[in-house]
């Protein structure tokens, strides 16, 4: 029987115990050419390809993981990939904390292993190079400028005017124009783990955007259960650092949704860290301590959400932060942080060989080229003046000759037309 | 008859002499500039420096010279035939290189280039797979949407040509992108804005904010730098966005498409943190197809990146007059970047023959010449590829230390302004200045205005005069604007007498925009791009006009055709007009609210109470009348 078989073999590498990497596979696809069904599929596989790859460590492996049907076991959280939208919401200076809150997550997030590229940030201003700034391209989250969480190679992917509620949902539901960038879209599916942080001002039961319009909670609940629709996340975990953060996800409705806010409903989150060179206050009180929280966490790490949830308490935030995990289907005690702030790593193997020659032909042209005049004067003054389109009357033209026509008609009458033809 | 054969030879021989004699003096004037040069401690001739580079004489001389820029026309023919022969040439290249001119305000100008060579075809739907050296984003940008040429530059802060000259490559504040698509594109709107998009996903930039009200069709301005001959401005679009703020994140994916990264190379010393601690930043890319050898009949694609930046004296240098490498970027250079060809750095020390202005250090023997913005500049040469540049520290870093403050900059020929005069926030005045400091030579400038439709102008206000006279344009290009959908576009062609300022100025009325078209901080104004002005400039030295011979890259970006004059291109100040304001406060919209709530219930119930009603009689129409009026006329009963 003759088969061609296209192999694409998802091996995901989880870091147990800092240094012990252990393979797994999750997923396979076989494209036959004359088999549809799926168990048939097995058994041709078995018998046709697997003797060519059986000497392959990796292949043995996965045939035992099959065999054994405990593939599931390394994705107890199951999903796949990561993703991050963090949202600054403040336009001005003097929320300068509200950008390094943004930053702080951004780092940490970057820190723990997803790429730039699953990483959606959103500032609606530039502090870093304000000119406000007394050291330029820097954003500082601690005192005396300890901690710069701008860094070298920060990739924003919406800014200033940019980051607008319409922006934010569009990202969110996937409802972008077809020429977006993947840079700026949320290209994340059923698979996905979604963290989802939002600051800036807001009050019982919206969020300000850049200080012109706002977000309620119902847009974004209904916009989650889009999300949720549409198969966009496997789940999401959404921090706000907000005056009045839990009225914010009291609407929420989508299944697999956690949340935690920075205050109860009535209550104001607080800013922390002034700083007297810069002259503002570098962060809030909750994002700091979550930074700080976030700093001992390492891509191994066993800590869950329950120690999530008892990061700033009121002796330390002033406010009481809230957290809601109704919606969530799965223990919080079980749910690692490092299933939202990490990432797990996709590694594809392929058993085609890549020609690397090059298969670039050379194109031969025999035609001379030379370069323009950058200032060609007597053309520019010679230039002929670009003929005049037809176009169709306008209204003007077309009204008049009317009246001209309904005078001459009231005026003579319908039987006067012989003596002019 | 007999003594006009005798007077012949003698009128003859006087004007062959004479001729000979104007030769000799015409040689003279050519030669001056050159005599700055020879003022150096060692003297050569060019004929000696061709021979030295042909044929590496070794460091015997104190100082040796570049051979490429100062070997004369008749060596370089020689050398022409040699490049015929079917030598295998690798198919791309990358050169870096880092300009550093010591201003004499105290600042520091310095200008990165990377230049990389690919000799491939992207158009003609071949599909290009293999990347080396090329970034492949921007490789496939050009395939997927035929462009022929690109240019995109973000600038922070505003160049002072008066302070600091002419820059190598000029810029505008904010973002500007100007594209020249292929012949073969059949809706170039569509693709000019999938393009953009594009590129603010792949340069972390607002260029998504292009649209049609700020994208004009400039009809002489901005020929295509690269090689072709088609020049029909349908293909080209051109934007700016004045007010897109420049950070590490733009400058990010722009390390990212060099070959080395910020690993190796002159890119180590590109740390935001002291790059955006200055007084002048900008960052650009260009790719435009280019000429691959001298007969031009195979083409390559040029892919330039540049950064500019200047530093200031008293902010980033601490007052003291005194660079070094480490101290502008924090960073020395251990290294070249390893896939580089070549690795240089040039110091201008054009002003400083003797050492007198500043001490360089550590020295080098190396010097070139280089014709670049009319003038001949010598520059001290530090070549990265080579391991004793580096010394027995294994680090380069370079130290200037002025010794004088005196010393004048040469005034540059051309420089412009341009401000908004008028009060009130009705109308005003855009009033553009543009000096012609050449002392005898006038020169055409061509001034390319785009305004966002929110001004109107009022283009019979236009008036152009340059010594209290009218200076009349001899082409004026203007496409009026419409609202919300496209920009006014102003081109004119200007003959700038010498030494005069001449000055453009254009009324304009200010629009009142709908609410949802304010910005978040309307409070700050809005911004008008900065003007263009491209100009010919008499040039002091005979420019080179040879387009594909080996010169240092920040002198070979604009081709030259003629030798009398360089080709310059002047950004004007970008304007910040206040457009008049509703008042967006809560309270404001609270009374507003009120007052129309109260206005309207009330003031239809007064009516009510007090007009009393009456029928009217029903009036003829107007084509009744008129007929009515003709037959009154003729004596017939009227309808």
């Amino acid at each position: 029987m003759k088969t061609h078989v296209l192999f694409n073999l998802f091996a995901t590498f989880l870091l147990a115990d800092g240094l012990n990497i252990e393979v797994s596979v999750f997923d396979f696809s076989l494209q036959l050419q004359i088999s549809h069904r799926f168990v048939f599929l097995i058994l041709n596989f078995t018998r046709n390809v697997a003797p060519l790859l059986i000497n392959t460590q990796l292949f043995t492996r996965f045939l035992s993981r099959i065999s054994q049907d405990s593939a599931g076991q390394f994705f107890s959280s199951g999903h796949t990939n990561n993703w991050a939208v963090l949202v600054c919401t403040s336009r001005f200076w003097f929320n300068y904390r509200h950008v390094a809150n943004t930053l702080s997550v951004y780092r940490s997030v970057k820190r723990l292993g997803i790429p730039d590229s699953h990483i959606v940030l959103m500032l609606a201003d530039d502090m870093a190079c304000n000119h406000r700034n007394p050291k330029p391209a820097t954003v500082f989250s601690h005192k005396n400028m300890e901690l710069n969480v701008y860094g070298d190679d920060v990739e924003v992917d919406y800014r200033g005017y940019e980051v607008t509620v319409e922006n934010f949902l569009r990202v969110l539901t996937g409802r972008l124009p077809p020429s977006t960038p993947r840079s700026k879209r949320l290209l994340s599916d059923d698979r996905s783990n979604i963290l989802i942080y939002l600051t800036g001002h807001g009050g019982n039961g919206f969020l300000k955007f850049q200080d012109s319009e706002e977000i309620s909670n119902v847009e974004l609940a209904d916009a989650f259960e889009q999300m949720w629709q549409k198969r966009r996340y496997n789940e999401l975990l959404f921090i706000i650092d907000t005056c009045q953060g839990a009225s914010m996800y009291e609407r929420f409705y989508s299944p697999n949704l956690m949340a935690l806010a920075s205050s109860q409903v009535g209550e104001d989150s607080l800013s922390h860290q002034p700083d007297l060179a810069i002259g503002v206050h570098l962060m809030d009180r909750y994002t700091f301590y979550l930074l700080e929280f976030l700093e001992d966490i390492h891509p191994a790490s066993k800590a869950n959400m329950n120690d999530l949830f008892k990061v700033c308490p009121k002796s330390q935030c002033v406010s009481t932060p809230g957290h809601r995990t109704d919606l969530f289907l799965r223990d919080p005690g079980s749910v690692l942080i490092t299933d939202f702030f990490g990432s797990v790593r996709k590694v594809e193997i392929t058993t085609e060989a890549i020609d690397l020659t090059d298969p670039i032909k050379e194109v031969e042209e025999r035609y001379m080229h030379s370069y323009v005049d950058q200032l060609p004067v007597s053309e520019i003054i010679h230039q002929k003046p670009k003929q005049k389109d037809w176009h169709p009357p306008d209204g003007f033209i077309l009204g008049l000759w009317t009246l001209i026509l309904l005078v001459f008609f009231q005026t003579y009458g319908v039987k006067h037309l012989r003596h002019i033809f | 008859m007999a003594a006009h054969r005798c007077c012949f030879p003698v009128w003859l021989f006087i004007l062959c002499s004479f001729s000979l004699f104007i030769i000799a003096g015409s040689q003279e004037t050519t030669v001056a500039p050159e005599q700055h040069a020879s003022v150096l401690d060692n003297p050569q001739t060019a004929a000696e420096t061709a021979e030295q580079t042909a044929g590496e004489s070794g460091g015997v001389e104190e100082r040796r010279w570049e051979g490429t820029e100062v070997r004369d026309a008749a060596a370089q023919k020689q050398a022409e035939p040699a490049v015929l022969q079917p030598t295998p040439q690798p198919k791309d290249d990358f050169q870096e290189e880092l300009v550093v001119r010591p201003l004499h305000s105290g600042d520091i100008y310095a200008s990165f280039q990377f230049r990389t060579l690919w000799e491939t075809d992207f158009m003609r739907g071949n599909k290009v797979s293999h990347y080396r050296l090329f970034p492949k984003s921007l490789g496939q940008v050009i395939s997927k949407f035929s462009v022929r040429e690109l240019h995109i530059s973000f600038t922070q802060g505003y160049w002072r040509t008066m302070q600091w000259g002419q820059p190598y490559l000029p810029s505008p504040p904010g973002a500007e992108l100007w594209v020249w698509f292929q012949d073969s594109v059949t809706d170039v709107d569509a693709t000019w804005k999938e393009l953009t998009n594009v590129l603010s996903g792949i340069f972390c930039a607002s260029l998504n904010f292009i649209d049609s009200t700020n994208t004009v069709q400039p009809s002489a301005s901005f020929k295509p730098l690269g090689i072709g001959n088609v020049t029909d401005h349908r293909f080209l679009r051109y934007a700016t966005l004045p007010r897109e703020i420049v950070c590490t994140e733009n400058l990010t994916p722009w390390k990212k498409l060099l070959p080395c990264g910020s690993k190796a190379g002159l890119a180590v010393l590109l740390k935001s943190e002291k790059l955006f601690h200055s007084s002048f930043h900008s960052q650009a890319v260009h790719i435009r197809p280019v000429c691959q050898d001298w007969q031009c009949k195979t083409t390559s694609w040029e892919l330039r990146q540049t950064l500019n930046v200047v530093f200031d004296l008293h902010n980033s240098g601490q007052g003291k007059r005194e660079w070094s490498l480490f101290k502008m970027f924090s960073r020395t250079l251990t290294e070249a970047c390893p896939l580089a060809s070549s690795s240089k750095i040039y110091i201008d020390i054009t002003d400083n023959p003797e050492g007198e202005q500043f001490e360089l250090s550590p020295a080098t023997s190396l010097l070139s010449q280089a014709m670049v913005l009319g003038d001949r500049r010598t520059f001290s040469v530090y070549d990265l590829t080579q391991q004793d540049t580096f010394g027995s520290v294994r680090s380069l870093n370079l130290l200037i230390r002025w010794k004088s403050t005196e010393g004048d900059m040469l005034r540059p020929l051309l420089h412009a302004e341009r401000y908004v005069a008028g009060y009130g926030l009705q109308t005003g005045e855009i009033h553009t200045l543009m000096y012609n400091h050449h002392p005898y030579r006038s020169f055409p400038v061509l001034l390319l205005d785009s305004v966002p439709w929110y001004l109107r102008l009022y283009i019979h206000t236009l008036t152009v005069t340059s010594k209290g006279k009218d200076n009349k344009p001899s082409y004026i290009h203007y496409q009026p604007s419409k609202d919300r959908v496209r920009p006014h576009l102003l081109e004119m062609l200007v003959q700038l007498p010498p030494n005069s300022v001449t000055e453009v100025t254009v009324q304009f009325e200010r629009a009142l925009l709908k609410w949802t078209e304010y910005t978040p901080d309307p409070n700050h104004g809005f911004y008008v791009g900065s003007s263009v002005i491209s100009s010919l400039v008499p040039s002091t030295v005979a420019m080179d006009t040879n387009s594909t011979r080996e010169r240092p890259l920040f002198s070979s970006f604009f081709p030259c055709k003629e030798e009398s004059s360089y080709f310059v291109r002047v950004y004007t100040e970008p304007l910040l007009v206040n457009l008049p304001t509703p008042d967006f406060s809560m309270p404001y919209n609270v009374i507003c609210l009120t007052c129309t709530v109260v206005a309207v219930g009330y003031g239809s119930l007064y009516n009510l109470l007090t007009r009393s009603f009456q029928i009217e009689e029903p009036s003829p129409g107007l084509a009744k009348r008129i007929a009515n009026v003709i037959r009154k006329m003729r004596g017939v009963p009227p309808l």
